[in-house]
C-alpha cells in the first residue's frame, strides 16, 4: 500500500462520520429546525450501537440499534421544540449534556470490552480497480451508506416532490401552511432523519474507526458536523467536500509531524479549523448564492393557528 | 391523544412567574423516581442537590464564583441574541479576554501599581471584542455565517492558549509545567467579603446584568436591539442598519465574555493554564435562554445551574452516585424549564379523539 | 402518588441519615479525579489503588470520590468541599490541583493532603509521583530489538516533562541496544480521544514505524497496531486485551501500593510531608508479562528489570547528548531528579522538534 492511499483510507475513515451527521442535520435544517445537539445524539448512537453489538455479537444489529439511539433521542428535542415550541438552541444545548451523561450512565457496564469490528465488504470487479479499488469499494457498509445517504438527499431535497414540501416548510413556514402543508408533521420526519444520521455517525466511532467504547468518545465531532452544514451552504455534496477537506487537514498534520518539521503542534492542530473558516469566507462572498440557500425559517418556531 | 398549543392574547404573567417552580416539581419527582431506581435514596440525593449547597456561608461563596462568568457571559449574549445575531463562541472571546488581560501580570511582571488591575480588565474586555469583531467582520462585510467562525474560532483561541502557555508565557520557575507565573498582588481580583472566597467578579456580573436591563428597557439603543432582532427589514424603516447592529451585539458580547474571562482568571485562578473553562461559555448559552434572554432573568438562571454544579458534587459524595447521573439529572432539569416556558406563551390542550384523524398533526 | 413517593422517601431518609451517622465512626481517605473513574486510563488506575485502600482497610476506613473535576476553581470547591465533610486524608490526583491543594491545606491545617506529580509541598501536603520513565527504558531495549526498520512511533500527549522524560528514556534504552534508533513523535494534544490517537497510530505507521508506544490513554494505537499487524506498548493499563498478539508489554500504574502505605502512617499517626518518587522497585509501576517476543529479547527484558529494581542501572546515566548533539552527561554521570522532572530537551536520536 503506497503512503498516499494510506492516507486517503484514513482520510475517509475519519470523515465518514462527519459526513453522516451533517448530512442529517441538513435535512433537519431545511425544514427550519436548528438542532445543535448533534454531539449528544451521536454520542448515544455511539453507546447503543456498541452495547447492542456485545449483547447480541452482531455488529449489524449494533448499527441498527445506533440509529434508532440517535432517531428516538432526537424525538425529544421534536417533542420540546415542535410541540412545546421550547428554544430550539437550549434544547439542542441541553440535549448534548444529557447525552454525554446518559451515555456515561448506559455504557458504564461495557468499559474496556473488545469491540467488534464491522468488517469491510468488497464489491466484485469494482473492488480490483487500482487506487480506487481499495479506497472506494472496499469499504464498511456505513461508508455505502454514507454515500448513498448523501446521494439520496440531493435527490430528495431537488427531484422529488416532498422534498419540495420540506424545503418549502424551511423557507416559509407561514405560506407551507396556508398551502396545506403539514409543517410540524414534516419538521418531526426531519428531526428524526437527523437523529438517525447522527447515531449511524456514533455507530461509525464505536465499531469502524475505533471499535470500542469510551466516555465522550465523540470528541466535539458533532459540532465539527454542525459547522460542515453551515460550510456547505446546505448543499448535500458540499457537506462530502467539506467534511473530507476537514479529515484531509487534520489527518495531513499528523503526517506532517511524524515527518518532523519544526512547527509547534498547536499550530497544526487549529489548521482544520481555520481552514474551514477560509474556504467558509471564499464560499459566501458570493452573497445572492448564499441568502439562496440558506432556509429562511431556520430556528424560528412555528405554530399552526386553528 | 393530540397536545394542542393555543397562542395566549397576552403574555400571562401568572405562568410566567409559576412555570420555574413546576419545572422544578417536574424535576424534583422524576429525579426521585430515577435515584430511586438506581438504589439510591431520594431524600438524601435531592437534599444534596438543592439545599446542602445553599446552608452553608462558604458554598454560597462558591455558588456566587461558579455563576459569576455564567451570568457575565451570558448577559452580553442576550443582547446578541435579542438582535439576531448568533455568538455562539463567548467561550474563545473568554479565552482571548483572559489573555490580553494577563498581558500586563505575565510579560510586566514586576511593575507595580494600582493601576494593574482596571487596566487588566479593559484588556480583558479589548481582548474578548477584538476576538468576536472576526466572526462580526466576516459577518457584516463578507457575508459569512458567524455561527460557524465563532465556533471555529474557539478551538484557535484554545490551541493558542496552550500555545503560550507551554511556550513563550510558561513560568521560568515552574519546573517547566504549562503554567504562567502565578499574578502578583496587585494584578488579583480581590475578594468581596472575609467570609469566603467569591471576588468581585460576581459584583461585575450583576452590575453589567442591570446595566443591560436598563438598556434594553430604556434606551433607544435597546429599542433598537428589539427591532432589528425581530425584523431586519421593519428595523431599516426606522433608520437602523443591521450591519452597525451586527458590530455592536457581537462586540458588546465578546467584550463581556472577555470580562469574564479577565476576572475569571485573575479572581479565581491567579495564572493562565492551558484551560481556564470548564465549557463556561457554551453553558453561558443555555443560561442566556433560560433566563429568557431576560438579564435579570439570566442572574437567577446562572445562580440556579452553578447549584447544579455544586448540588451534583454534593450528592457525588453523599449517596456515591457517579457524575454521569448527576449530568443526566442536570439534562433533565434543563428539559422541564424549557418546556415549562411554554405555558407563559401559550395555552396546553389535550385533544382526545375517538378515531384517528386521517391526517395528523404530530407525530405520535 | 405522589404523597406516597414523599413518605417512602422520608423513611427512608431516616434510615440513611442514621446509616451515615454509624459510619462515622471510620476515618475518611478521599480523592479527587480529575477524569472519570472509568476512563480505562489514569484516572481509572488512580481508582483501583483507591479500591485496593478500601479493600484492604475496609474496616478502618471508607473512601470516597470525586470524578470529572475541572483544574481551577471547580478543583478548589471539590476538595474544599472534602475537607469539611470530614475527609481526614485527601490525595488530589492530577498536576493541575496543585495549588487549589496548597489553598485548602492552608485553611484546614488539620487534615492532611497528598498531591500527585506536583512540585509544591506544605506542613501537611505531601506530593507523590511514580519513576514512569524506568518502565519506557526497558520498553526502548525491547523496541530496538524487535524492530527491524530500527524506527519506533511515539504517540504523546502534551509537551511536559513527565512525557519528554518518557521519551527520552525510552531512545536512551533503544540507543543502548541499537545506536541508529531513532524515533518519531506526534504529539496529539490530547489526552483522550480514541479518534485521534488512532488517526495518530495510522500516520506513524504509514510512515514507516513498526513500533508503536504511547503517552495517552485510550487503547486506539494498540487496535490499529493489531490491525496492522506489528507490535506495540500499552499505557497506564494492561491493555493485552486490545492486541492479545501485539502487546509486548505495559506500563501499569499500581498506585495502591502506596495508598495503603499512605493510609497506614496516615491512622497511626506517622504520616509526615514527604516527596516521594517511587520506582519499579516499589512498585508503584510494573510491567505487564513481556509476550509475543523471543526468549532472548524477554531475557533481557527482565535483566534490565531487575538492574532497575536493585538501583545498579539508572535509565539517565551519562554519556549522554542531548538533541543537537551537544554533551549533556559525562561518561557515568547521572541526571538528578530535579533536572528530571523539569525536562524540557530531547537527547540525541529524537526525530522531532520539541514544542516549545
Amino acid at each position: 500500500m503506497g503512503i498516499v492511499e494510506a492516507i486517503l483510507l484514513s482520510v475517509i475513515t475519519a470523515a465518514t462520520p462527519l459526513v453522516l451527521a451533517a448530512a442529517g442535520e441538513l435535512v433537519t435544517e431545511r425544514s427550519g429546525v436548528l438542532n445543535l445537539g448533534v454531539e449528544g445524539m451521536m454520542i448515544m448512537g455511539a453507546v447503543c450501537a456498541f452495547a447492542a453489538t456485545q449483547l447480541t455479537g452482531s455488529p449489524y444489529l449494533g448499527v441498527l440499534a445506533g440509529v434508532a439511539a440517535g432517531a428516538s433521542f432526537s424525538l425529544l428535542f421534536g417533542f420540546l421544540t415542535l410541540t412545546l415550541v421550547a428554544n430550539q438552541v437550549a434544547t439542542g444545548l441541553a440535549l448534548t449534556l444529557l447525552g454525554i451523561g446518559a451515555s456515561g450512565m448506559i455504557g458504564e457496564s461495557f468499559l474496556g470490552m473488545q469491540g467488534i469490528k464491522l468488517q469491510p465488504i468488497a464489491i466484485p470487479l469494482l473492488s480490483e480497480l487500482p487506487l480506487v479499488g481499495p479506497l472506494l469499494f472496499r469499504q464498511d457498509a456505513i461508508f455505502y451508506l454514507s454515500v448513498a445517504i448523501v446521494a439520496g438527499i440531493h435527490w430528495f431535497l431537488f427531484r422529488s416532490r416532498a422534498g419540495l414540501k420540506l424545503r418549502a416548510v424551511g423557507d416559509s413556514h407561514g405560506s407551507a401552511h396556508a398551502l396545506g402543508v403539514d409543517v410540524i408533521g414534516i419538521r418531526y420526519l426531519a428531526v428524526l432523519f437527523g437523529g438517525a444520521c447522527a447515531g449511524l455517525a456514533g455507530a461509525q466511532l464505536s465499531l469502524v474507526y475505533t471499535p470500542q467504547w469510551v466516555e465522550n468518545m465523540s470528541a466535539g465531532r458533532g459540532w465539527i458536523a454542525l459547522a460542515l452544514v453551515v460550510f456547505s451552504s446546505w448543499r448535500p455534496w458540499r457537506i462530502v467536500v467539506g467534511g473530507y477537506l476537514f479529515g484531509a487537514v487534520s489527518i495531513s498534520q499528523l503526517h506532517a509531524q511524524a515527518f518532523g518539521i519544526g512547527i509547534p503542534s498547536q499550530f497544526l492542530s487549529s489548521l482544520p479549523y481555520v481552514a474551514t473558516i477560509v474556504v467558509l469566507i471564499l464560499i459566501s462572498h458570493n452573497r445572492r448564492m448564499t441568502l439562496i440557500n440558506t432556509p429562511a425559517s431556520l430556528g424560528k418556531p412555528f405554530v399552526p393557528d386553528r | 391523544m393530540r397536545i394542542e398549543l393555543e397562542k395566549r392574547a397576552k403574555v400571562s404573567i401568572l405562568f410566567s412567574i409559576l412555570s420555574p417552580f413546576i419545572a422544578f416539581a417536574l424535576t424534583l419527582v422524576f429525579g426521585g423516581i430515577m435515584f430511586a431506581l438506581l438504589g439510591k435514596n431520594p431524600a438524601i440525593a435531592l437534599y444534596s442537590y438543592f439545599v446542602e449547597p445553599l446552608i452553608e456561608v462558604w458554598s454560597l461563596h462558591e455558588l456566587a464564583i461558579k455563576a459569576a462568568p455564567l451570568i457575565l457571559i451570558g448577559v452580553g449574549l442576550s443582547v446578541c441574541f435579542r438582535s439576531n445575531n448568533w455568538n455562539i463562541g463567548a467561550e474563545g472571546q473568554f479565552i482571548m479576554g483572559a489573555i490580553a488581560g494577563s498581558i500586563l501580570p505575565v510579560v510586566f511582571y514586576d511593575w507595580q501599581s494600582p493601576l494593574m488591575l482596571p487596566l487588566m480588565l479593559v484588556l480583558g474586555m479589548i481582548g474578548g471584542a477584538l476576538f468576536a469583531a472576526i466572526p462580526a467582520f466576516l459577518k457584516a462585510h463578507m457575508n459569512t455565517n458567524e455561527i460557524l467562525t465563532s465556533l471555529m474560532l474557539v478551538y484557535v483561541a484554545q490551541l493558542f492558549l496552550d500555545w503560550l502557555v507551554r511556550g513563550p508565557w510558561r513560568n521560568p520557575e515552574g519546573m517547566n509545567f504549562p503554567e504562567t507565573r502565578r499574578f502578583a498582588a496587585d494584578a488579583i481580583l480581590p475578594e468581596m467579603l472575609a467570609s469566603g472566597r467569591a471576588n468581585w467578579g460576581f459584583a461585575f456580573a450583576i452590575i453589567a446584568a442591570v446595566l443591560v436591563w436598563f438598556m434594553m428597557r430604556y434606551t433607544l439603543k435597546g429599542f433598537e436591539v428589539a427591532v432589528l432582532g425581530q425584523s431586519a427589514r421593519a428595523g431599516r424603516f426606522a433608520g437602523f442598519s443591521s450591519r452597525k447592529m451586527i458590530w455592536f451585539s457581537m462586540l458588546f458580547s465578546g467584550a463581556l465574555a472577555g470580562l469574564a474571562g479577565i476576572a475569571e482568571v485573575s479572581g479565581a485562578i491567579q495564572q493562565l493554564r492551558p484551560v481556564i473553562s470548564p465549557g463556561y461559555g457554551f453553558t453561558a448559552i443555555i443560561v442566556a435562554f433560560l433566563g429568557r434572554l431576560n438579564p435579570i432573568g439570566i442572574i437567577a438562571a446562572g445562580l440556579v445551574l452553578a447549584l447544579t454544579y455544586l448540588g451534583g458534587e454534593a450528592a457525588q459524595l453523599s449517596i456515591g452516585v457517579s457524575d454521569k447521573v448527576t449530568r443526566v439529572f442536570q439534562g433533565l432539569l434543563l428539559f422541564f424549564v424549557l418546556s415549562c416556558d411554554t405555558l407563559i406563551h401559550y395555552r396546553i390542550r389535550l385533544v382526545w379523539e375517538r378515531l384517528p384523524a386521517i391526517k395528523t398533526d404530530e407525530a405520535h | 402518588m405522589k404523597k406516597l413517593l414523599l413518605a417512602l422517601a422520608t423513611t427512608t431518609a431516616v434510615l440513611g441519615f442514621a446509616a451515615a451517622a454509624s459510619a462515622q465512626e471510620k476515618a475518611k481517605v478521599c480523592f479527587v479525579y480529575v477524569g472519570s473513574k472509568t476512563d480505562g486510563g489514569w484516572t481509572q488506575a488512580h481508582d483501583i489503588g483507591r479500591q485496593q485502600v478500601e479493600k484492604e482497610l475496609g474496616d478502618k476506613v471508607e473512601t470516597q470520590f470525586l470524578e470529572n473535576v475541572p483544574e481551577g476553581p471547580d478543583a478548589e470547591r471539590a476538595i474544599e468541599r472534602m475537607a469539611r465533610s470530614g475527609c481526614g486524608l485527601i490525595f488530589t490526583t492530577s498536576f493541575g490541583f496543585m495549588d487549589a491543594t496548597i489553598n485548602v491545606a492552608q485553611k484546614f491545617p488539620d487534615v492532611k493532603f497528598e498531591h500527585a506529580t506536583g512540585y509544591k509541598t506544605a506542613p501537611n501536603v505531601a506530593t507523590y509521583n511514580a519513576r514512569f520513565y524506568e518502565g519506557r527504558y526497558i520498553q526502548g531495549q525491547i523496541a530496538a530489538k524487535m524492530s527491524e526498520k530500527g524506527v519506533a512511533g511515539y504517540i504523546a500527549s502534551f509537551p511536559i516533562p513527565e512525557v519528554v522524560m518518557g521519551i527520552n528514556s525510552f531512545v536512551i534504552g533503544a540507543r543502548s541496544v541499537n545506536p541508529d534508533f531513532k524515533i518519531k513523535v506526534i504529539w496529539a494534544n490530547t489526552w483522550f480521544d480514541p479518534g485521534k490517537e488512532a488517526d495518530a497510530a495510522k500516520a506513524l505507521i504509514d510512515q514507516g514505524v513498526d513500533i508503536l508506544t504511547q503517552h495517552t490513554d485510550t487503547t486506539a494505537p494498540m487496535q490499529v497496531a493489531a490491525e496492522r499487524g506489528i507490535k506495540a506498548f500499552g499505557q497506564a493499563s494492561d491493555m493485552i486485551a486490545a492486541g492479545p498478539k501485539t502487546q509486548l508489554t505495559a506500563i501499569v500504574d499500581t498506585w495502591g501500593a502506596y495508598y495503603v502505605k499512605r493510609t497506614n502512617a496516615f491512622l497511626d499517626g506517622t504520616w509526615q510531608s514527604t516527596s516521594s518518587w517511587d520506582g519499579l522497585k516499589e512498585g508503584i509501576l510494573t510491567m505487564a508479562p513481556y509476550t509475543n517476543m523471543p526468549d532472548d529479547v524477554k531475557k533481557m527484558a527482565e535483566e534490565t528489570e531487575a538492574k532497575i529494581k536493585s538501583g545498579e542501572l539508572k535509565p539517565f546515566t551519562g554519556p549522554l547528548n542531548k538533541q543537537d548533539g551537544s554533551p549533556w552527561l559525562k561518561e557515568g554521570e547521572t541526571a538528578d531528579d530535579a533536572t528530571l522532572l523539569g525536562m524540557n530537551f530531547y537527547v540525541e536520536g529524537v526525530d522531532d522538534k520539541l514544542p516549545q
